[in-house]
């Protein structure tokens, strides 16, 4: 297969594409620029679009013998990740970016030209399982939990998946950092990187802040109504919040307080006690189901909202073109705005039958 | 293999390949550092300072006004930074910097550097829809205070559209009012009339891997009571301007293959007016709403043609250079999109933009380049591709843009578009 290896200049990517050259497809490898004023160096293990890590995985390419080329892809991710970040936060919801770039810029605006050009699927490093099962893409938990990044696929959808090859599914990271260093590949033993690559200094309530200015609102609680403070904008909390809330009196129980709710229109920030963190039922959509096959009435299932951690029992079945999830234990840190991703509750329990944007809790 | 990127580098011509490795192997010359005061390095100086008699000889300078570089990029920042500083220091009043809007970026990010961190001020001289600088551009940049003007650059002919500016006429007006020009004429020397008396210039920059000589030597030609201040401090041996020890058979090799270049000149224009004809009429008849860029070459500047004739610069509607570089570099077609970023990322050429190219066009634009190697053969074989080529940009870009506006839609895409993309083996 003609096959494009989209290259960040880190160890996965890299490896990811000479697996794709070793099983003899024809490869080509394309390095995204995601910013339109790229830094000169990594800041610590922060960011991904860097004049260094350009010149990394060119050097990668050059190691692996095959062409290499920087796309610009910087007005698109502007548009559909970052501005779409700061809408949602300024919306009072909790978006990730990473579901947000796989779905919009790797798996669309760059799936879509190399199909257009050519290849027949977009390689990458993502620790994903995907195979083909009765016909249909199936995509599992990697085999590196740890490094599982299924969540941020799980928004892919069939169409998308059958373009896609994630080559380290069934590595862990150890073992792809000593595969690269057998093939001579000096970013073996790069950082990796964490966090949002356009916050490189780690820090988004600033960033944040940044761009949207101040928006001040009050802090109620959510029980009594009473104002308790004030704040400089909804944007500066996310649901189960604790700290930095800035309340001087002390909650009448003595226990400490959390951002419960976020009320962008009114800029009003709910609080209240942990007991209130629970979420029972979550409403998401539109709905994504990357086998192309639709919930089938009330299916047990096992729900995850967060990249890492975050999971619980469950039964959730499609509404409409949404869906909804009800959790077997309350299911604290979830938010409108996260992703809420459902694995099929078998003993494995790593295969993905479904994802949707949470739009609702109760 | 298909080189149409000469404009980038051209290949060194056998007799500079010849002429520096003959300095390499003879072990008289080679522990010589021309500053020396013993036999070897007396032996340096004097393959130094006959470089120097030549390249003043082909350019039409006098000896003493070869200053040797490291290339194109020291040498437009010694002009543009080193003229500033030392007719700042003569007069304070002098705070301004006219700069051609098309130059290179070594002149235009000097210059900006200058307006960031010392106080100058840039008066941008706009280009026309062909990429030329026009006199009256120059005058009433000029006209608005004579008397702050440090100093002016214009390039002599322009590296993405081939453009060529009246160098001649935009150094008489600025001598008539006592402004040093500086003019990077990197692109020029091979193919056009250069001569540095004659111009009128204050400065002029040469390089060698442009035409035929080693990469990462150059020259800047100053005139003698041109005042300059240095960017590198040090032994002095450039004319107390430029420091450094001289690298000895580049700068042989530099002053071999400007011989060359300009002994060859005008035999080598027409070859490559010929098959520029040929490459034009060819693209054109092939992808017939291609936008060819630049001057028409119908015009006459300063004796020679209004555009470089090895140069041709389309914009193809509808398309992205990145893919149109793509599909070219696999089918072994070299060529380029313009000016590149540190990161290998093409965007829209600022030379494009001052003339009033349409951003989104602008990406869309390849530079064919030919050069004292290229045949028929390397423009029949672009001819060929280029059409088929195009079809698939454009087809790359539409799916792109109609694709992103389905899943806007619907929110999931249907299979049956994709499947039916044809394989690369159709290309």
């Amino acid at each position: 297969m003609r096959m494009l290896a989209a290259m960040s200049g880190g160890v996965d990517s890299a490896v990811a594409a000479a697996r794709a050259v070793e099983a003899g497809h024809d490869v080509v490898g394309v390095h995204l620029a995601l910013s339109a004023k790229p830094g000169t160096l990594r800041t610590g293990a922060r960011g991904c679009c860097t004049i260094e890590d350009a010149r990394d995985a060119r050097r990668a390419a050059d190691v692996l013998g095959i062409p290499f080329y920087v796309w610009d892809f910087a007005e698109r991710f502007t548009e559909d990740v970052i501005e779409d970040f700061v809408a949602e936060y300024a919306a009072g919801r909790t978006p990730n970016p990473c579901v947000r770039c796989n779905e919009k810029i790797k798996f669309a605006a760059l799936l879509d030209r190399a199909l257009a050009l050519g290849f027949d699927a977009v390689c990458t490093g993502h620790y994903a399982r995907l195979s083909i099962v009765d016909g249909r893409p199936e995509l599992r938990r990697a085999e590196d939990a740890g490094k599982d990044q299924s969540y941020v696929l799980a928004s892919l959808t069939e169409d998308q998946l059958r373009h896609a090859m994630f080559p380290l599914g069934d590595s862990t990271k150890p073992m792809v950092r000593a595969e690269a260093t057998r093939r001579g590949l000096a970013v073996a033993d790069k950082p990796d990187s964490h966090d949002i690559c356009f916050i490189p200094d780690g820090d988004t309530r600033a960033f944040l802040s940044r761009r949207l200015g101040e928006r001040p609102g009050a802090l109620v609680d959510h029980e009594t109504g009473a104002v308790l403070g004030g704040h400089t904008g909804v944007h500066g909390f996310t649901v189960g919040q604790r700290r930095g809330l800035g309340i001087d009196a002390p909650a009448p129980d003595g226990r400490p307080r959390y951002v419960l709710a976020l009320e962008p229109v009114s800029g009003t920030v709910r609080v209240g006690p942990a007991q209130r963190l629970g979420v029972r039922e979550i409403s998401g959509g539109p709905a994504v189901w990357p086998s192309g096959r639709r919930l089938d009435g009330a299916v047990e299932c096992v729900a995850q909202v967060r990249a890492h951690g975050g999971t619980g029992a469950a039964v959730a079945d499609a509404v409409d073109d949404g869906v909804r999830v009800r959790l077997t234990e309350p299911l604290r840190g979830v938010a409108p705005g996260q992703t809420v991703v459902l694995y099929r509750a078998d003993d494995a329990g790593d295969v993905v039958l479904g994802s949707a944007t949470i739009t609702a809790t109760a | 293999m298909t080189y149409l990127d000469h404009a980038a580098t051209t290949p060194m011509l056998p007799e500079v390949a010849e002429a520096m490795m003959g300095y390499f192997a003879d072990t008289r010359c080679t522990p010589g550092n021309a500053s020396s005061l013993h036999s070897s390095g007396r032996r340096a100086r004097r393959v130094v300072e006959e470089a120097r008699e030549n390249v003043a000889d082909a350019l039409g300078a006098r000896p003493s006004e070869i200053l040797f570089t490291a290339g194109g990029t020291e040498s437009d920042n010694l002009a543009v930074k080193g003229i500033y500083w030392a007719r700042r220091a003569e007069d304070p009043a002098r705070r301004r910097l006219l700069v051609s809007s098309v130059d290179h970026h070594a002149v235009l990010d000097a210059a900006e550097w200058l307006a960031e961190h010392e106080g100058a001020e840039v008066t941008w001289l706009a280009a026309d829809a062909t990429g030329r600088v026009r006199q009256e551009t120059v005058e009433a940049a000029i006209a608005a205070n004579p008397d702050d003007v440090a100093v002016a650059t214009v390039m002599w002919a322009n590296n993405e559209v081939g453009t060529v500016n009246p160098v001649r006429d935009l150094a008489e007006i600025c001598s008539a009012h006592g402004i040093p020009l500086h003019t990077d004429a990197v692109q020029a020397v091979s193919t056009l009339p250069v001569d540095f008396g004659v111009s009128g210039a204050a400065a002029m920059t040469v390089t060698g891997h442009k035409l035929g000589g080693p990469f990462g030597v150059g020259a800047l030609l100053l005139g003698r009571d041109v005042p300059c201040a240095p960017l590198l401090h040090g032994g002095g041996q450039e004319r107390d301007v430029r420091s450094g020890t001289l690298d000895v058979p580049a700068i042989h090799a530099l002053a071999t293959a400007v011989r060359a270049a300009v002994d060859g000149r005008a035999e080598r224009a027409a070859e490559l007016a010929a098959l520029r004809a040929e490459l034009v009429a060819g693209v054109r008849a092939a992808v017939p709403d291609a936008v060819l860029n630049g001057d028409s070459g119908q015009s006459d500047i300063a004796g020679g043609p209004g555009g470089l004739p090895g140069i041709a610069h389309f914009t193809f509607p509808g398309c992205e250079g990145d893919s149109l570089l793509m599909l070219l570099d696999a089918k072994g077609i070299e060529c380029s999109t313009g000016s590149a970023c540190t990161a290998g990322v093409a965007r829209p050429s600022h030379v494009l933009l001052a003339m009033g190219v349409d951003p989104a066009a602008a990406r869309g634009s390849l530079r064919f380049s030919l050069g004292h190697t290229s045949t028929a053969a390397d423009v029949a074989a672009l001819v060929e591709a280029i059409g088929p080529v195009v079809d698939r940009a454009r087809s790359a870009a539409l799916a792109g843009a109609r694709r992103a506006a389905d899943r806007a839609d619907s929110g999931d895409p249907g299979l049956s578009e994709r499947d039916t993309v044809p394989s690369a083996a159709e290309v």
